[in-house]
Formats: structure tokens, sequence, C-alpha cells
């Protein structure tokens, strides 16, 4: 979904970068407030680890593929504030080395998957969760939070669009969304099959999660 | 000089193998906005709008011609970076941290 150089017009590519400036700020105080020096390395796997895993296209129907966000992955691991930093240093590496998302629309970029999509997966986890904690419960809210995180980031890019006078947004709405249903099941997928990994080997990593003593030992 | 979790190891083990593995299998078909943009005529608003000339477009290697290769060694340069831009901004703010602290 990273929007190139030339579809935003000034205005809309000013705002979005105001807002996403505004919002990786106030994530950076929330991020110091609790970071422990430990977590330093692995938030740099989990940047590392998204990097990649965007790089891998999937096909979904008719000739199009998608790519996994990961917004939602290192919102249920990092939590939500610093996971806008990592997603943020994804996509700046993506678009000064890679030009993969354009300068000028970095700040849009980053208000749909790294502002955005981990807000409204984490939020999505945390209300499907309630006060579960079991390991079904925890991929099952992982799946659904990652679609949805995905359809979200995808109808702010309609509204960026549309904004842009680029297609008015009774058009960008339904074609966004009409791709992005589709993948953000892939989303969902891959992001409960790397949670799901991480709960076997890292489940400290995996919010709201705790480990059933019954659970484990029947599965063994 | 701390010493390198293992699990660090781990995770950028894994990373690199997804670039070398799995990207290169990866789908070429446009993806969800550029399909969009495809059908609704405006994807050629982004030509030759490039604000600045970035050292590996599209995860090629210029002068590279195996595109496989190239995205291989792009992917793995992309991976590092990243990888070392986190580390760095996240130093930065817990260092910011402990200034707070002390003043």
């Amino acid at each position: 979904m990273h929007i190139p150089d030339g579809f935003l017009d000034v205005k809309t590519a000013a705002t979005a970068a105001v807002v996403s400036a505004v919002a990786i700020s106030y994530s950076i105080k929330q991020t110091r407030e609790v970071l422990d020096d430990r977590q330093i390395p692995m938030m740099g796997v989990a940047a590392a680890f998204i990097f990649a895993a965007q790089m891998v296209n999937f096909p979904v129907a008719g000739g199009t593929s998608g790519h996994l966000i990961g917004g939602t992955l290192a919102a249920i691991t990092f939590g939500p504030w610093a996971a806008m930093l990592i997603m943020s240093a994804v996509l700046i590496i993506q678009s000064f080395v890679f030009q993969d998302g354009g300068i000028s629309a970095l700040g849009g970029n980053i208000l749909l998957m790294a502002v955005v999509a981990p807000l409204v997966g984490y939020f999505v986890y945390s209300l499907l969760m309630g006060s579960g904690e079991s390991r079904k419960r925890v991929l099952a809210s992982t799946f659904v939070a990652g679609w949805i995180s995905t359809i979200s980031a995808s109808l702010v890019c309609a509204i960026l669009l549309s904004i842009s006078n680029i297609v008015s947004i009774q058009v960008a709405v339904p074609a966004m969304l009409g791709w992005h249903t589709l993948i953000g099941i892939g989303e969902g997928l891959v992001t409960a099959f790397v949670v799901s990994y991480l709960t076997k080997v890292k489940p400290g990593m995996v919010r709201r999660y705790r480990v059933n003593t019954k659970e484990s030992v029947g599965a063994m | 000089m701390p010493k390198i979790k293992k699990e660090v190891i781990i995770g950028i083990f894994i990373a690199l193998l997804i670039v070398v593995i799995l990207a290169p299998l990866a789908s070429s078909n446009p993806d969800g906005l550029e399909r969009v943009a495809e059908d609704l005529a405006f994807l050629e608003r982004a030509d030759g709008r490039e604000v600045i000339s970035s050292p590996l477009p599209d995860y090629e290697v210029p002068g590279l011609e195996n595109k496989t290769l190239a995205g291989i060694l792009a992917g793995i340069t992309g991976t590092l970076l990243t990888f070392a831009l986190m580390m760095i901004l996240a130093k930065l703010i817990a260092t910011s941290k402990k200034n707070k602290q002390m003043s």
C-alpha cells in the first residue's frame, strides 16, 4: 500500500506529514517511559523481520498481490507506541533506499502503516481478548486484528487519494476496500502464524497471553 | 560490549531466510493500491515524479542483470539497514530517558 510520489497533492501530503509527526512524537514519549534497554535489540529484530516479510507479495484474486504490513504484529508484541516507531523505521528505509513509497508521501505512508495499522490492530486485539488469555483466543484475535488493520489503513489511503482530488471518495473507498478486504486475510493469517510461533518460543513477547500449564502439558 | 543474545541472532537469521528463500518467490502482480491506480487510471501520475533517486530503486541493483540475485542483495541490505536504524533510534530514545532522569 506504499503511496508513491505524485499521488498526493501538496496539502494532503503536508497534512498527513504533520499528523504523522504529532503521532510519532507522542509515541516516542510513551515508548521512552516504558522502554527497557534489553528490549532494544528485539525492536531491531522486529523492524528487520517486518522489512523482510513485506518483500513477500502473495497473490490474491484477479492478478493482484498483497503483502504483510506488520503493524498489528508489532503492536501485539511491543505495544502500539513502540510499534509505531518500528513501522516508521521500516518505511523510512523503504522510501529512501528502495523508492518503495515516495519521500513526499512518507508522512502519508507513516499515517497508514505506522499509525493507523498498529493502533487499530492493537485496539481490535485488546477488544477481542477481553479478559481471555488462552492461546486459541490470542490467535483468533490476532487474525481478526490483522485483517481489520489492513482494511482500516486502506480506508485512510482512499481518503487521502480523494482529498488529493485524484478520485472521488465514492469511487476510491469501494475500490480500496474491495482489494484490501482480501489482502487483509493474508495479513491476519501471516500475523497469526508468527504470533503462534512466538507463543511457543517466546511467550512473554505476546501481549495478554498467559501460558496455561494445563494447555502446554496437553500439547506435549 | 554486551553479549549479543541468541534470540537476536535467530531473529535476524529468520529475516534473512525470508529474503533469500521467500522473497524471490513473491508475486510480481501489482499490489492493492497499484491495482486500484491502474483500474482507475491514475497510476501514470507517479511516472517520473520521484523526489530523490534511491540507491536501490524497486529492490534492484543498478548494473546487475540478474533480478533475482539483485532482489536478494537488496533485501539483505534493507534488512540489516532497518535493524541498524531501529537500534539507533531506540538507543537515542533510551539515552534521552537517562538524560531526563539525571536533570
